[in-house]
């Protein structure tokens, strides 16, 4: 019999702490399963963010690093600068990247650092408890915009792809989300060719996630992934918004 | 050579080929120094978009096991204090440079010590000593900087370097070393798990008894630090009765001090603290019980006569002379030397 579905290698299998429904487990599955099909588990290093995902080192069987709140793209390039054959990752919510980390992110970007993030937007700060994020959609409440984001009190939602396209050292750039499994499969298609990306040596790769946090949306799964569909794919559309062919 | 210059081939001699900084008066010739040095023997120098980036990038670097560093001064230290406890709780070997200048704020380029408390008392978050050392002279910016590495590597802990701007900036001759040849085995550096198990560098621990077992690991290495790494030098302390305690390029100017007040017959002598953290206390301790009286000299308002107190514990009176922004004459010190003798009714 063939076994049509194991536990990728670059997975450790404990068990996620991970709430029922949310998108975290998926991504970690996706990177996993294309760092297998890579075959780079071992010359990898991933680093983790502040955020759900700061336990994600006892997720991925790879080196791993936890970063300061928004650093990892400063410690990726650290690392990536002196180990220039390795393949270098960070995974970041919208908190980490968007908010507190956006110089980091920014100039990782612009310099080309040939690093790959893999981004999360969840659209609210899943750890700490709900608050806003950057990218918060308008209208929507959270617990630190109980009234929901208005654009003259809280600003409007960072679209994050579209931002670091315009920036030179971006080799590759592209929004996916995971609320289907057609999509699914878009998004790893995409987490693999920025992997590529970075191997080939043509500069910065990042893919943006649109992921879910049903415990604080306070939706069901299923919910929330029509949440996901109807609420934050018109205004965070997919596809590609940089892809700089390798010289 | 220039101070700034000499710190920043002594880091090259130690072989590390990586720097990672943001431009700061007056350090910044240590960066532009190591820019121009590092590619011609493979390294790397990368400017920063924020002492923030520094930091983080040094703890990425570290990670891997190689030997990094980077440079700072005043504003600059007091943003990587977040990435300074992250190193020093993940223990990772690193060298970090202080340049110091005046503060509160912006304050001013001026020559200052005022850093003494945030290089020594935490500066960051959480339970944790860097090692400080203080040169006095180029020659010392040189091998303290060699040093530097050695002990980060030998306890696996970020180091820092105190120097006073000036002595950044001055000039004096300086023997230069051979190329030392690091070897520490670092079976924790994130290199890629190929043919091992992986290796994770993290400072997050949720559960309290990790926690709390974590914190002892750490303390159990101060304590072995204290032990071990206590250094200062001292000038003319037998049978002093009055000891002045003073360190960095200030230290050369209390012994010039020193020496004429002794020559004159006043029993003074100078302790000069080589290692900031942790503190010589145990060279105050053999100076006692001749001392009678000790006295801290800084360019701060008093930030390390309080670890003279501390040493001294109530056995003898502490004095206190200060200044900032300037580096205070060799006369100015004498009065304020004979001054303290004088009210300690040791004149
Ligand atoms: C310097 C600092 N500030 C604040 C925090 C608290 N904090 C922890 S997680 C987090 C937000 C993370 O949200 P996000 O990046 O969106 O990730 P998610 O939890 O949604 O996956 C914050 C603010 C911290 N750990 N460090
Ligand atoms: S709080 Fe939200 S982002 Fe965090 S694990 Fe739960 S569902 Fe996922």
């Amino acid at each position: 019999m063939k076994k049509v579905l194991a536990m990728p290698q670059s997975l450790t299998g404990a068990r996620w702490h991970y709430c029922p429904g949310c998108g975290h487990g998926i991504i970690h599955r996706l990177v996993a399963e294309s760092m297998d099909e890579l075959g780079i588990r071992e010359r990898t290093i991933g680093i983790c963010p502040v955020g759900c995902a700061v336990l994600a080192y006892d997720y991925f069987n790879c080196d791993m690093l936890e970063a300061a709140h928004g650093r990892a793209p400063a410690v990726a390039t650290g690392i990536k600068r002196i180990l220039g054959d390795r393949v270098v990752f960070t995974y970041q919510g919208d908190g980490d990247l968007a908010s507190i980390g956006m110089g980091e992110i920014v100039h990782a970007a612009s310099r080309g650092e040939k690093i790959t993030v893999f981004f999360v937007n969840n659209t609210v700060y899943g750890m700490t408890g709900g608050q806003m994020a950057p990218t918060t959609l308008l209208g929507q409440v959270t617990t630190t915009s109980p009234f929901g984001r208005d654009k003259d009190r809280e600003g409007y939602p960072m679209k994050v792809a579209e931002l670091l396209s315009t920036l030179e050292g971006a080799a590759y750039v592209t929004r996916v989300a995971i609320n289907t499994p057609a999509n699914a499969a878009r998004a790893k298609k995409a987490i693999k060719r920025a992997f590529e990306v970075q191997m080939a040596g043509t500069g910065f790769s990042l893919v943006e996630i649109l992921s879910t946090c049903p415990t604080n949306w306070g939706l069901g799964p299923v919910e929330a992934m029509k949440w996901l569909e109807e609420k934050m794919i018109p205004y965070y559309p997919l596809g590609d918004y940089k892809v700089k062919e390798a010289q | 050579m220039k101070g700034n210059e000499a710190l920043a081939e002594g880091a090259v001699i130690a072989g590390c080929r990586y720097f990672f900084g943001y431009p700061i008066t007056p350090q910044s010739e240590v960066a532009e120094y190591l820019a121009r040095r590092l590619p011609q023997v493979g390294g790397v120098f990368l400017q920063a978009e924020s002492e923030l980036a520094a930091i983080n990038m040094v703890y990425g670097g570290a990670a891997t096991g190689a030997r990094v560093m980077t440079g700072s001064s005043g504003p600059g230290l007091s943003l990587k204090q977040e990435g300074i406890s992250f190193i020093a709780e993940a223990e990772l070997p690193c060298v970090i440079a202080n340049i110091s200048r005046g503060g509160p704020g912006l304050g001013g380029i001026q020559p200052a010590q005022s850093d003494y408390m945030q290089a020594c008392k935490g500066g960051g978050h959480g339970d944790y000593h860097l090692v400080v050392l203080a040169p006095s002279s180029v020659q010392e910016m040189m091998d303290f900087a060699i040093e530097a590495f050695d002990l980060a590597d030998r306890y696996r802990t970020p180091v820092l370097i105190m120097s006073e701007g000036m002595l950044g900036q001055m000039m004096e001759p300086v023997e230069v070393r051979d190329f030392v040849t690091p070897a520490y085995e670092k079976p924790w550096a994130v290199t890629g798990c190929a043919g091992r198990k992986p290796n994770i560098v993290n400072t997050l621990h949720l559960p309290p008894d990790e926690l709390e077992a974590r914190n002892h690991v750490l303390a159990a290495k101060y304590a072995r630090l204290q032990a071990e790494q206590k250094r200062a030098e001292l000038f003319m302390t037998e049978e002093a009765e009055l000891i002045v305690v003073a360190y960095g390029l200030l230290s050369r100017v209390a012994k010039k001090a020193v020496a004429d007040l002794r020559a004159q017959g006043l029993r003074v002598g100078l302790v000069r603290p080589i290692t900031l953290w942790p503190f010589p206390d145990t060279f105050l301790e053999a100076c006692m019980p001749a001392a009678r009286a000790f006295m801290s000299i800084e360019i701060s308002m008093g930030q390390m006569v309080e670890d003279v107190r501390l040493a001294v514990n109530g056995r003898a009176p502490v004095d206190f002379f200060g200044r900032i922004g300037v580096v205070p004459s060799p006369r100015e010190v004498r009065d304020a030397i004979e001054d303290v003798a004088k009210r300690r009714g040791l004149a």
